[in-house]
């Protein structure tokens, strides 16, 4: 199956769901229209980023004299692709590269982490992982059997200790060892938390003090969120400055609109998208490609 | 981010000022604005359809107050009806009186907090005198078990973690366990699934199937977007839950999946997961969450949450306190205390009108000023500290020069600090001696003079003021 089949699967429900409204008798009327506007938001798209894209589609449709769905598709995909802002490097290709990876309880950082770790091996990069979660409970035996399954070493320390001097260690380890690749796995924290938030400024302000080479924060964002997730993300933006986002969990039923909302609103590009609980479901993200398979171009004709 | 709903009908509505009656087309375009707000609250779409047409309905009909202006009238029945479909406060384990150990399940997506969720419930069952036994059912997640183990050692609850990578075994064990050991309740840890893993689901059933759980509660993470309706319709739907868990309600998130799960699936709420905290699980209020949902503030929240950081020490402080009077170290602590909350900034937008507020004071509102506080206080002496009357001009000169602050800025705490010491006075003169004794009266001694240090100290905001306008009837005034 190739990248794009494995995409298309993981978001069939939602294509599904999009798709279903331009088959009804292609006729183009209000309620199309309203129809339209309507599953984007229930894409988590948001009702404002909605009611835009419809009204712009709306007008380029008139302006351009686009009638059948075939056509409404692909300037629908265009449109919403055109919102995503691109990634000029890849963190986990261009190296060497040291990421950090933040974002709320349960998005899913250390299993991105470990699957990072995995992709990197298989291909055939050193990589290190550094555990600077000491603070949740067994995060860091999670990550050991991550390091275990991918054959890669997880440094870190015992649980409590300060996460600033995990990241330190396994810089000073990897420029040693000469490591390319730098994974550092964060502890989950509300984005409203001051003193939290406070505490992985720090970390990260030591791991780009400290790391020679080229340092990413990269923000891990599960796609089942809502509203909130823009909040979060410029939560963590103010006070970390992001360099990315992946999007985990598109495998549900839940459509990931709010990272629409997040890559346009904050211009931070999507790293990678989670589509599946393998190792290789982890993968590149292709704004058109994303936004066809959201809108279900090219079937049902 | 988002301007409450209240004060987006009042933008509205301004328009509509001096009007003693509203026509249906002003009624549609508050509906349209409660419309946006529920969905930027994450409520489903086609729950907000439906409500939004039942809200409509009724401002057409219903009585008008005349005692409020057009758009509190609205509010009001928009409130009324969120609070209602969100149900009574039933966040009471049904447990088999004739059955031991009782079982009870969570289930829930990957990352939406279950883990927690279960070392939460056993210590609140702990605390009322149960004996929980917590099981880690989830052999999937690398290390799950040992999470629940450590929590589980954290809050001194026995665990059963199995030797088997079966969790259905596992589950069979636990209750085994349990009735060795003389646990009462066994709390069954499952591994996160989506709902349309229809292994994992299988696994879920099957693990029901064979421990006969009493209560199956479903933990929902309250970030929750549009999906979760489809989430928990599955899950109703295979597993069939009894209630739900809402966590990490403690971050900004309007948790609109409340009632888009409450709409669909009929279940109740039975907790709020607040923190990082054991005893952070909560009682559902539905009327808290309708504000919250609609962006009104949550000023029982604030006072709960101020609540919660007061501990033993501050009670004997308060006693200090009254006897011995009033030192910048106490006022010192008051400010730390505001920051444990999250900060001025989180707890004025928690407020009312609040976010407004916010908007309206710019920049200068900020924390600086408590950290300004801070710092000059910290560069006294212990003695000027604990005698604040002590400190003359030459000292308050040291003390600007060792804060880095002017002498004015000094001065103006030296003032502040004046201010409450007088109060306190008064306090000291009003309770009496026959007071002192009684921990009732302590305890209202306590939440006055926290009140008093944030109202004097930081900004001029009075909560205690704010608390008597809002307090009782918050719904109907903002």
């Amino acid at each position: 199956m190739g990248l794009r089949d494995r995409l298309r699967e993981g978001l069939t429900r939602s294509r599904e769901a999009i798709s279903e409204i331009f088959y009804m008798g292609g006729e183009v009327d209000e309620e199309f229209w309203e129809e339209l506007e309507d599953r984007l938001v229930m894409g988590d798209m948001g009702a404002e980023v909605a009611m835009q894209v419809t009204d712009d589609l709306r007008e380029q449709a008139a302006r351009e004299g686009l009638r059948t769905s075939r056509q409404l598709k692909e300037a629908l995909a265009q449109r919403i692709a055109g919102e995503f802002a691109h990634a000029e490097r890849d963190p986990f290709r261009d190296l060497p590269s040291c990421v950090l990876f933040v974002g709320i309880n349960g998005a899913g950082k250390t299993t991105t982490v470990g699957k990072l770790a995995g992709v990197a091996r298989s291909e055939g990069r050193s990589c290190l992982v550094g555990g600077a979660d000491t603070f949740r409970a067994a995060a860091i035996e999670q990550l050991q059997v991550w390091g275990e399954r991918a054959g890669v070493e997880v440094v870190t320390r015992e649980r409590g200790a300060d996460p600033a001097s995990v990241c330190y260690d396994v810089i000073e380890r990897a420029e040693r060892e000469g490591c390319d690749l730098v994974l550092i796995d964060t502890a989950g924290r509300l984005h409203t938390s001051p003193e939290l938030m406070r505490e992985l400024q720090k970390v990260v302000k030591v791991t780009r003090r400290r790391a020679g080479m080229p340092v990413s924060v990269v923000l891990v964002i599960d796609a089942t969120t809502g509203q909130n997730g823009l909040a979060q993300a410029k939560e963590f933006n103010e006070a970390l400055e992001l360099d990315g986002l992946v999007v985990t969990k598109l495998d549900g039923t839940a459509k990931g609109g709010i990272a629409v909302a997040i890559s346009h609103d904050l211009a931070l590009p999507i790293l990678r998208i989670g589509v599946g609980e393998g190792i290789d479901d982890l993968q590149s993200f292709d704004a058109l490609e994303f936004s066809r398979a959201l809108v279900g171009e090219g079937e049902g004709e | 981010m988002f301007n409450s709903l209240s004060d987006r009908l009042q933008g509205t509505f301004d328009k509509l000022r001096g009007k003693g009656r509203l026509t249906e087309d002003d009624i549609n375009v508050a509906m349209r604005e409660i419309r946006m707000a529920l969905l930027e609250a994450d409520v489903n779409y086609r729950v907000v359809k439906g409500f939004v047409a039942a809200c409509k309905e009724k401002c057409l009909t219903s009585e008008v107050m005349e005692s409020l202006t057009p758009s509190q009238n609205v509010v009001r029945i928009v409130l009324d009806q969120l609070t209602q479909l969100l149900g009574s406060t039933e966040s009471k384990l049904v447990l088999a009186q004739n059955r031991t150990p009782n079982v009870i399940m969570l289930v829930g997506l990957q990352g939406s907090g279950k883990t927690t969720a279960a070392a939460k419930l056993a210590y609140l069952l702990k605390r009322q005198g149960h004996s929980p036994l917590l099981a880690a059912c989830d052999p999937h997640r690398p290390a799950a078990a040992d999470q629940l183990a450590t929590l589980a050692g954290e809050i001194g609850v026995g665990v059963w973690r199995g030797d088997v990578k079966d969790a259905v075994q596992v589950a069979s064990g636990a209750i085994r366990q349990a009735v060795d050991h003389l646990n009462d309740i066994v709390i069954v840890d499952t591994a996160g699934r989506l709902q349309i893993d229809e292994e994992m689901m299988q696994e879920a059933v099957d693990i029901k199937a064979a421990v006969k759980p009493d209560q199956i509660l479903m933990v929902v993470d309250a970030m929750a977007g549009q999906d979760v309706v489809n989430v928990v319709s599955t899950f109703a739907e295979r597993v069939d839950f009894d209630g739900v868990i809402m966590s990490k309600l403690d971050g900004d998130a309007r948790g609109g999946g409340a009632l888009s799960v409450r709409e669909v699936t009929g279940k109740p709420i039975k907790f709020v997961s607040m923190g990082e905290k054991p005893d952070s699980l909560e009682v559902f209020h539905p009327d808290r969450m309708a504000k919250r949902i609609l962006g009104m503030g949550d000023v029982v929240g604030i006072i709960e949450q101020a609540q919660q950081v007061a501990d033993q020490q501050q009670v004997e402080d308060a006693e200090r306190m009254l006897r011995e009077g009033f030192t910048m170290d106490d006022y010192l602590s008051q400010l730390q205390q505001i920051r444990k909350m999250g900060g001025l900034k989180k707890m004025i937008g928690m407020l009312p009108g609040g976010e407004r507020m916010l908007q309206q004071a710019g920049g200068q509102m900020g924390d600086e000023q408590i950290v300004r506080i801070e710092s000059i206080i910290r560069s006294m002496s212990k003695e000027e500290r604990l005698k604040p009357k002590k400190i003359n001009g030459q000292r308050r000169k040291r003390i600007a020069a060792g804060s880095g602050r002017s002498v004015q800025e000094v001065n103006q705490v030296l003032k502040q600090w004046g201010e409450m010491n007088k109060m306190m006075g008064k306090m000291r003169q009003m309770t009496g001696a026959a007071g002192m004794g009684s921990k009732k009266s302590m305890r209202q001694m306590r939440g006055m003079m926290r009140n008093m240090g944030m109202g004097g100290g930081v900004g001029g905001m009075d909560l205690s003021a704010l608390q008597k306008m809002y307090g009782g009837k918050g719904g109907r005034k903002f």
